[in-house]
């Protein structure tokens, strides 16, 4: 055992003792959600009930807890019940006066209440849950094994409503052995989980399991998988279980700021094995197998990045940088993972400085994310106190610390050249490349930046092997992707796929489909640098060529659902206002560009663009996408072009007939009175700027010439008589 | 460093590895559009004129910033290139004021340069364009942000050459500005008025505060009788005005040129220079008797005395106390000439012709102000002005006659031209000096090791028993790197001459925009200009301060002796430490 593996065990041992002594393993647990998020929701106010209540009652068998966010936004705060030897019950959107109810009915009286259950599909109690995996490896041949189990407890008798059956995203156990030839499937509340290949040992192991009482255990396999923590908590919530949880896997699950927690759960593992090897080339190797690419947009191979830094070059200084500057409208997905769980940020980039011969790291985070911040600091401080970060780390005899270094919110300052230049005290604006970061970076030393859902998956590569990771996603982009998935979804919140997913499965399967029926009209990936993909590619796998053939990019993980209410011309103009406003002014073509292509499109939502105007826009996109400086003012034109691309009609509706299809230009629509009018006279009441005409019991008129185009008699008729043209 | 063999225009060519796409092309003469770039300063590729195609790449390429590598093939031509070039200079044109005609830079600005030969014919995106107000708070720099296309020129020279790191862009994206910190006034902040931001800027972002309206008015006074006196880096630059090569001297013609304009005399600033020789020789040869304030530095470049008032002020005892040989002459004009022509020094009015915008500062101190009141000198054209201002009149320069200056104050030494070139201070005092501690004659007057071409220079003299320490910077980044040397006592330098202005005052901020051919900064341009001045001197027979007759009679009738109670009263000054703002 190498020095840094008998670190590891001796504090994970230590840790072990001490829970067992808290007896925390016989508690009930109540698990908060803590993520800014939900404390805006008011997970705050609910935490205090609980502990008013439980203070209470003089119960010292119930813990509360916070967790970090769990991606499932819309239903915030988030709360779980964990009573020991029970499934583990989720609540939604939950309240001071929900949480009174909660505490009485099932802590103190052991009851579920079903109607505040998260994502509640049924009101039945079930005794048990089984998730199949039923990803792409894992269905051999069977398009549905969800089906396939929900027959076989028929067959068994099993009486309908005592058992819910999820079919799963993938579990990440695929090792090449199993690939191909067998299922996997949990079952709650024991966690067993356990493999098959036939229908007969289905028969067998539920048989076993459900009637019998008993584990199955011919079937049972031990292998610990990496997101078993996550999916034994959120295992049986529709919206987790198509998700496959790697770099989010601990969010939601542990408490942040417990260093106990992250290493009950695998943390630093991977750090101690790296550390042991004494082999820096080895880890590179291991990066390099495993496919893994930046997840902040370029997808540049990390492993290679990380080869540059070292290759030809005996500079005795290098940095690691983590680019937590998230500054994409919408997109949340890095504070998530700081705020959920900032010590695999930490054991990422150490196990990197290791690799590329780093002492000093920073991480680059935007002043707006005060509790990324807070719980960054916390971590690094217990880091060092635990001899995870500084000198000699766990007794290694390898030195690394890291900096918080915090942005002041321009969105430029996450392309990699203008990070650097505003860590070191200057003007955030990008330089010419090359020199690259790895050959000149900070201070003009090699300097490796990766985004902070790169580094999140360098401790997982270790630990599991590079092999492992290679087989999840395509053939070009391996691993997982985390998503911000927004817009006109029922299910909006943070979602991590495979890679290769398809658009489709993340919008519909995870989340939900369209509200109020309505028909999706297309999917904006990539954020202000990205584009407008159709609906009719919604197949297209999420990978970075396919994105990229489609005019829009990967980026660092926005996806917005638009539907047939959006109008193309407005969401393009929308991001390309941002851009705008963000350029840094330092090149001519984005900094002027952006502005004449904005005046464009404000021309044309304003009903003045002409036919002409699409073509300048095209001329002009080009230019600025073929000769702008940084990767902002190359992807900046990337919305309006691919909008025209997929959308052209639009834009013709627009500037031709001067018709907004979509109804949501103001200056495009107008109001008419239909002969539906009974003559109430409320909206002649209620026009701000009284251009309605009438006698009561008489057809109403608007006088066009008048009209705002505020949409109040539109809203406020009970007749539906007011259209929208 | 390996060779590569590239492709341009499918022209084969073989360079080494370390070269830019951009000189790779000049090699086969083509000369791919610019308009950022600058080869004196750092790489910025900010205004993205200079794309070209690389075979391989999706995206242009500038020219300016990337080497070449074996095997590229680069298209510096295409309908796609060519329009896209057309439309970056449109866009910058598009948030430009449309007032060419009105514009001081007319004919010679870079911007209009690039739109007529790119092609710029039709606006096609025209819309908001930015509005700044025109900042003209410093004496010397005027700063009109809307004509500032932020190519960043300005930006790298005041930092990279000059060291004062004054100007930076300030906000950003389309209300991106250049200006000093906290948008301060130029009069406000730590601006050392060299004027190289005028130098080096494309467009009319910067100028000189103009004195022209003022010289009119004063040459058009019957009550006045209007001075002139000109450096001598005027000499080798004006004749770029009107067409001449450069290096052309043109000292007749100027001083021809000033009385058709109607200046009343002309005398020569090179008078004023002799006699900051002889003070400052003697004043060295004390402090080296005394062995005090050593070494002696220079203090003829106003921009290097603000620059040393805010960076180095505790070096002030070391700076001769001699005024410059502008404010020199001006001051015998105002005392001993008046006196001696018996004209109330009131309505004398003196305008100093320089290279140097500083010098409009200079004149605003108030140690250069009589006790009575009144300026010693009135005001100060830049050789662009005055070139402005003989095309305003209608004088046919080319063909004018060769004048010859007013006596006395009009004869000069050889040495004394020298002081328009880096290096030539210290010659000119080292001509003087050796003879007046070795009491014996000198016989070669070339100080060659002291000419500082490459804006730094170190040297050891010996005359007699004496071994001297001197150094030679221009461009204040150099003086930088000399004068913490100096603080550091790693060595004990005896004279440091120090000029503001990259090659010295020919390299002025008020000198003429360089000709077709050149570019700012040009080390060519200022050898040629140089050489110039070299040459005249050469040509004279009188080649040391000390022996200007006229110097010798004025401190026999006026002055006294050198260091004279009378000298100091009337041709010293002194400094003021001005730390920079926020530091205390």
């Amino acid at each position: 055992m190498g020095a840094a593996t008998a670190y590891y065990e001796a504090m994970r041992q230590y840790m072990l003792a001490r829970r067992a002594q808290s007896g925390l393993n016989e508690k009930i647990i109540v698990q908060v959600g803590s993520a800014t998020c939900e404390k805006a929701a008011g997970s705050e106010m609910v935490m205090r009930e609980f502990q008013k209540l439980i203070r209470a009652s003089g119960r010292e068998d119930i813990l509360v807890k916070q967790t970090g966010c769990t991606g499932r936004c819309a239903r915030e705060p988030i709360v779980g019940v964990f009573v020991p030897g029970k499934i583990p019950i989720k609540y939604e959107r939950v309240t001071p006066e929900r949480v009174q109810v909660i505490f009485q009915e099932h802590i103190i009286g052991g009851r579920t209440v079903p109607e505040f259950v998260l994502d509640k599909k049924t009101k039945n109690r079930y005794d048990y849950v089984i998730t199949i995996c039923s990803s792409e490896n894992c269905r051999h041949g069977n398009e549905n094994p969800e089906e396939l189990v929900e027959e076989v407890l028929a067959e068994i008798g099993v009486e309908e409503g005592t058992v819910r059956v999820f079919g799963s995203g993938c579990f990440g156990l695929c090792s090449a052995d199993r690939v191909g030839r067998q299922h996997v499937m949990m079952i709650f509340p024991e966690k067993t989980l356990y493999t098959f290949q036939k229908r007969e040992e289905l028969r067998e192991i539920l048989r076993i399991h459900l009637i019998e009482k008993k584990i199955a255990e011919r079937y049972q396999t031990r292998a610990d998988f990496i997101t078993e923590q996550f999916f034994s908590l959120y295992g049986d919530v529709a919206f987790f279980n198509k998700q496959t949880r790697l770099t989010l896997r601990n969010s939601g699950l542990i408490d942040p700021e417990s260093l106990v927690d992250y290493v009950m759960n695998k943390g630093y593992e991977a750090l101690a094995k790296v550390l042991d090897s004494g082999d820096p080339e080895w880890v590179i190797g291991e990066i390099t197998k495993s496919g893994l690419r930046g997840r902040g947009g370029g997808g540049y191979p990390t492993g290679l990045k990380w080869q540059n830094a070292v290759t030809d070059n005996d500079d005795p200084i290098r940095y690691v940088v983590c680019n937590a500057d998230e500054g994409d409208p919408g997109a949340f997905m890095d504070r998530s993972a700081l705020e959920g769980d900032p010590f695999i940020i930490l054991e990422g980039m150490t196990i990197g400085a290791f690799a590329v011969g780093a002492h000093q790291g920073y991480i680059y985070v935007r002043a707006e994310y005060p509790l990324a911040i807070e719980r960054l600091e916390k971590a690094i401080r217990t880091a060092r106190e635990n001899s995870l970060l500084g000198e000699n780390i766990m007794n290694s005899g390898f030195d690394f610390d890291i900096e918080i270094r915090l942005g002041a919110g321009a969105f430029v300052c996450g392309e990699e050249t203008a990070l650097m230049l505003s860590i070191e005290g200057k003007r955030g604006q990008p330089r010419i490349r090359p020199p690259y970061p790895t050959q000149s970076g900070l201070w003009g030393h090699p300097t490796v930046i990766n985004n902070v859902e790169t580094w999140a998956n360098v401790p997982t590569i270790i630990l599991y092997g590079a092999d492992w990771f290679a087989r999840i996603g395509t053939e070009k982009s391996k691993g997982t992707k985390v998503f911000a998935l927004a817009g006109k979804v029922n299910n909006t919140g943070l979602v991590e796929v495979p890679m290769g997913t398809t658009l489709r499965e993340v919008i519909f399967d995870i989340g939900g489909g369209i509200p109020d029926g309505r028909k999706l009209k297309a999917v904006q990936t990539g954020g202000p640098s990205g584009g407008c993909i159709p609906a009719d590619k919604l197949d297209t796998p999420v990978d970075y060529e396919a994105l990229a053939a489609l005019g829009s990019i990967m980026g660092s993980g926005g996806m917005i659902v638009l539907d047939e209410t959006d109008c193309m011309v407005q969401t393009a103009k929308y991001f390309l206002e941002f851009t705008q406003s963000e350029s840094c002014g330092k090149c001519v073509p984005c900094r002027e560009g952006t502005l004449r292509m904005l005046e464009i499109m404000e021309r044309i939502v304003d009903g003045e663009g002409t036919l002409e105007d699409l073509n300048k826009l095209e001329r002009l996109g080009r230019v600025v996408q073929k000769s702008s400086l940084c990767g902002l003012g190359t992807t900046a034109p990337n919305p309006v072009l691919s909008a025209l691309q997929n959308f052209r009609e639009e834009f013709v509706a627009h500037v031709v007939e001067k018709r907004c299809p979509a109804h949501r230009c103001a200056k495009l629509i107008r109001y008419e009175i239909t002969d539906k009018c009974t003559g109430c006279t409320l909206c002649a009441r209620r026009c701000p700027v009284a251009c309605i005409s009438g006698k009561p019991r008489q057809l109403h008129v608007i006088d066009q010439s008048r009209c705002i185009k505020c949409g109040e008699c539109f809203n406020v008729c009970k007749f539906n008589a007011v259209a929208k043209l | 460093m390996r060779n590569v063999e590239i492709y341009i225009d499918d022209e084969k060519l073989t360079v080494s590895e370390e070269t830019t796409i951009m000189q790779a092309a000049e090699q086969i003469g083509i000369r791919i559009p610019r308009l950022c770039y600058h080869p004196d300063l750092s790489v910025e590729g900010a205004c993205r004129v200079c794309i070209v195609e690389v075979e391989g790449s999706n995206k242009y390429i500038t020219s300016c910033s990337t080497k070449v590598w074996d095997g590229m093939r680069v298209r510096t031509n295409s309908p796609e290139i060519r329009m896209a070039r057309r439309d970056i200079v449109e866009l910058i044109l598009d948030n430009h004021p449309m007032e060419c005609q009105t514009c001081e830079r007319d004919g010679n600005c870079e911007l209009q340069n690039l739109a007529y030969s790119l092609g710029v014919r039709e606006r096609l995106y025209e819309g908001r364009r930015k509005q700044h107000p025109i900042e003209s708070s410093s004496a010397s720099v005027i700063r009109n942000a809307e004509k500032c296309i932020l190519c960043r020129r300005c930006v790298r020279v005041c930092s990279e050459v000059q060291g004062i790191h004054n100007l930076s862009q300030l906000h950003r994206g389309f209300h991106t500005v250049v200006a000093p910190a906290f948008e301060d006034g130029m009069a406000d902040s730590v601006c050392i008025n060299c004027g190289q931001c005028i130098n080096v800027c494309p467009t009319a972002a910067f100028l000189e505060k103009p004195h022209t309206e003022r010289v009119w008015n004063a040459l058009a006074d019957p009550n006045k009788i209007v001075i002139a006196q000109i450096a001598p880096a005027i000499r080798a630059a004006i004749g770029e005005g009107f067409y001449l090569p450069p290096g052309t001297p043109c000292t007749g013609k100027t001083v021809t040129a000033l009385r058709r304009l109607g200046f009343d005399a002309v005398f020569d600033t090179n008078f004023g220079a002799d006699l900051t020789i002889v003070e400052e020789a003697n004043e060295f040869a004390e402090r080296l008797k005394k062995g005090e304030n050593l070494p002696l530095l220079t203090s003829c470049s106003p921009g290097w005395i603000k620059f040393m008032e805010h960076f180095y002020p505790e070096l002030i005892p070391n700076a001769s106390s001699c005024k410059s040989p502008m404010q020199m002459l001006s001051t015998m004009l105002k005392t001993y000439y008046a006196e001696k022509r018996g004209i109330d020094p009131r309505s004398i009015y003196v305008v100093g012709i320089m290279p140097c915008v500083a010098k409009k500062f200079e004149i605003e101190r108030p140690e250069h102000f009589a006790p009575a009141g009144y300026p010693y000198t009135d005001a100060v054209l830049t050789t662009r002005e005055l070139i402005w201002m003989i095309k305003a009149y209608g004088i046919d320069f080319t063909r004018l006659p060769d004048g010859e200056f007013d006596l006395p104050l009009g004869f000069s030494t050889g040495a004394a031209d020298l002081f328009g070139t880096t290096g030539g201070v210290m010659e000119a005092a080292l001509r003087t000096a050796a003879e007046k501690l070795t009491g014996k004659p000198l016989t070669d007057l070339n100080f060659t090791q002291v000419r500082a071409v490459e804006g730094l220079r170190e040297a050891t003299i010996r005359f007699g028993e004496y071994e001297l320490n001197v150094a030679v910077a221009n461009g204040l980044n150099n003086a930088k790197t000399i004068l913490e040397k100096v603080k550091a006592g790693e060595k004990q330098y005896h004279l440091i001459e120090l000029m503001a202005c990259p090659g010295g005052c020919i390299g002025g901020g008020g000198q003429p925009y360089p000709p077709p051919g050149y570019y700012v900064l040009d080390k060519e341009i200022n050898r040629l200009r140089a050489g110039a001045l070299y040459s005249i001197d050469e040509a004279k027979t009188v080649r040391k301060s000390h022996e200007n007759p006229y110097i010798m009679k004025l401190y026999e009738e006026y002055l006294g002796q050198p260091g004279s109670h009378k000298a100091h009263e009337l041709l010293h000054t002194t400094y003021t430490a001005r730390e920079p703002k926020g530091i205390k």
